[in-house]
């Protein structure tokens, strides 16, 4: 491919989209002296099989996807990579008002700590079962998402079972919030601007941040297909320099108006510049009275190292595979779980950078809860949390 | 083929699913069920039990449907998608005409080979009818920008109407454009020089 085609790349209408629309949209993609198409997508169904089967070149995915798509788990085996991490944390949990109440009058502290807010879940949860009430329903945006896996590893802190005790189903991001309101579903684990967009409404509380359950954990990806990166390899290195370039601007906290500007356009992500900015920023309002919490772990979109791939991220989405029975224990899908993130092409691609992640809690990954993850015994790690479902199921 | 076999199609679209409703009734399918809320969309199919699911690529409850593939107490039978491994071209086409296909799982390939190649050729027939609904719509637009830029030329030149068409035919080909974008430059012209 000459680098003179423009390139394919998918994208959701996320604020974590917003190196890759920087990129395209700022001129860094130009000054490496390639050109981006950029097309929004509905699903990230659409996404991934655009992504396998060669319509697009590359995408905004997200980080377990590309995993299960390497691996082959619940569709066809397409290998992918990423030279480039898109976003680590970035998303929240937000409750209805009223289960927001329900889990504040059963806390026996402060609900700010998402293990005193699991164990209240979990009495709210009981209590609704003596009385024969529906299960509370939560909505995430894919089976393999990091939303998902934090909403379980929250609940399952509180010692609850998330296939038996809760409902978990899967909602588009911008059906988040209508479904809120709705009544379909009672709480929802969503990336920005949803959250904010549901507090703005009046219609949800955010109970915590992602960062706030762990603290560093990777959320989209750059993803490339494995052969088109090996027959594209110069393209690559000019697609992850010009994401490079765009991280850096998009962090510096004096280009937020502008970057925030760029992404709220009707064709990148189509939501209020005000919201856009408190999200880059990291000042998220957490409910309708006016109160803002502000994080600097909130999301990450390349600074403290956060851009460059880390290979451990891959071996605990995969460990949170195998513990919610999506994946078997297997030495060979963690091999190729960890050869998905590709910290040899973002150093290749950025000679002379000093990327290492500067901030990371000490397991990597900085959980609330349980034991310290040890990517090289999962199977330990697992075994630590004695949960109640069966592994493998 | 297998008329007993349970279809349902989740599509936005109406008129597309009624083609591919109908399509699917002529070739012997009598259980053809349209999805048209997607609210609660899973209980929905699973009330349904369908044996095929097909959806447009266009609707963000793709994803809804992914959660079908995973194991849980809500399921009472896993589905899967119709292509597996070898099935890359199918997929590549079904992508291209924007359909996707989920089936219940151990259902025989070939006999929903069929199914999706109807919807394919479907949709795709849908997309060239909407592709000829636009140009009509252009051309309608078109000829009501140079029936305007006549109307300014006879009045400015003092022109007959045919002399009027056949000056800016003239500067169309002169200038190798089309005459629609001549009557819109006379348009614009005159609308600044007001």
């Amino acid at each position: 491919m000459s680098p003179r085609e423009p390139l394919r790349i998918g994208f959701i209408p996320l604020c974590d989209a917003a190196v890759t629309i920087v990129a395209a949209d700022r001129g860094f993609a130009a000054a490496e002296g390639i050109e981006i198409e950029l097309i929004r997508e509905v699903s990230w169904s659409n996404v991934r099989d655009k992504l396998n089967i060669g319509l697009f070149d590359a995408a905004h995915l997200l980080a377990p996807v590309a995993i299960a798509s390497s691996l082959g788990l619940g569709h066809i085996k397409v290998p992918l990579i990423a030279p480039l991490a898109l976003g680590v944390n970035g998303n929240a949990i937000t409750v209805s008002p009223a289960l927001h109440a329900e889990i504040a009058a059963a806390a026996d502290g402060d609900i700010g700590d998402p293990r005193v807010s699991a164990r209240a879940l979990a009495r709210v949860v009981e209590v609704r079962k003596c009385r024969g009430g529906e299960p509370l329903t939560f909505g995430m945006t894919f089976p393999f998402s990091s939303h998902n896996y934090s909403l379980r590893f929250w609940m399952a802190a509180g010692g609850l079972n998330p296939d038996e005790d809760v409902q978990l189903v899967v909602l588009p991001p911008p059906y988040m919030v209508d479904s809120l309101a709705n009544g379909q579903v009672d709480a929802f684990c969503v990336g920005g601007p949803w959250n904010s967009v549901a507090v703005d409404l009046r219609l949800g509380v955010i109970l915590h941040l992602g960062s706030d359950i762990l603290s560093n954990a990777v959320e989209k990806l750059l993803a490339v297909r494995e052969r088109w990166a090996r027959d594209n390899a110069e393209v690559l290195q000019r697609l992850t320099r010009a994401h490079r370039q765009a991280a850096a601007f998009v962090e510096e906290p004096a280009n937020r108006s502008e970057v925030a500007a760029l992404l709220a356009a009707p064709n990148r992500i189509g939501v209020d510049v005000e919201i856009i900015e408190r999200v880059l920023a990291g000042r998220i309002k957490v409910s309708a009275d006016g109160r803002i919490r502000a994080s600097d772990r909130y999301l990450l979109m390349g600074r403290n190292g956060s851009a460059r791939p880390d290979p451990l991220q891959a071996a605990w989405l995969y460990a949170q595979m195998v513990r919610w029975g999506q994946a078997p224990m297997s030495a060979e899908l963690l091999a190729a779980a960890r050869a998905v993130f590709r910290p040899d092409l973002f150093d290749a691609a950025l000679a002379g950078e000093s990327s290492e992640a500067t901030d990371a809690p000490a397991d990597g990954v900085g959980a609330v809860a349980g034991p310290a993850f040890d990517p090289n015994d999962i199977g330990g790690y697992l075994a630590g949390w004695n949960d109640k479902r069966s592994l493998g199921n | 083929m297998d008329p007993s076999l349970k279809i349902v199609i989740v599509d936005e679209s109406p008129v597309r699913a009624a083609i591919l409703a109908d399509g699917l009734r002529e070739a012997g399918f009598t259980q053809v069920i349209r999805i048209e809320e997607t609210a609660n969309l899973l209980a929905r199919i699973y009330s349904i039990d369908p044996d095929v699911v097909l959806i447009d690529l266009e609707n963000p409850s793709r994803d809804v449907l992914e959660q079908m593939f995973q194991v849980s107490r809500a399921v009472k039978r896993p589905i899967a998608m119709f292509v597996d491994q070898s099935d890359t071209a199918s997929i590549q086409a079904s992508v291209d005409a924007g359909v996707s296909a989920y089936i219940v799982d151990g259902l025989k390939k070939e006999r929903i080979k069929h199914i999706l190649d109807l919807c394919i050729s479907r949709f795709n027939a849908f997309a060239r009818l909407q592709a000829e609904l636009e140009s009509t719509k252009t051309a309608l637009e078109e000829r009501k920008v140079i029936d305007r830029a006549k109307g300014i030329l006879m009045k400015a030149r003092n022109l007959s109407e045919e002399e009027a068409y056949a000056l800016m035919r003239r500067s169309a080909m002169n200038e190798n454009r089309k005459i629609a974008e001549i009557a819109q430059s006379i348009l614009t012209a005159s609308e600044l020089l007001k």
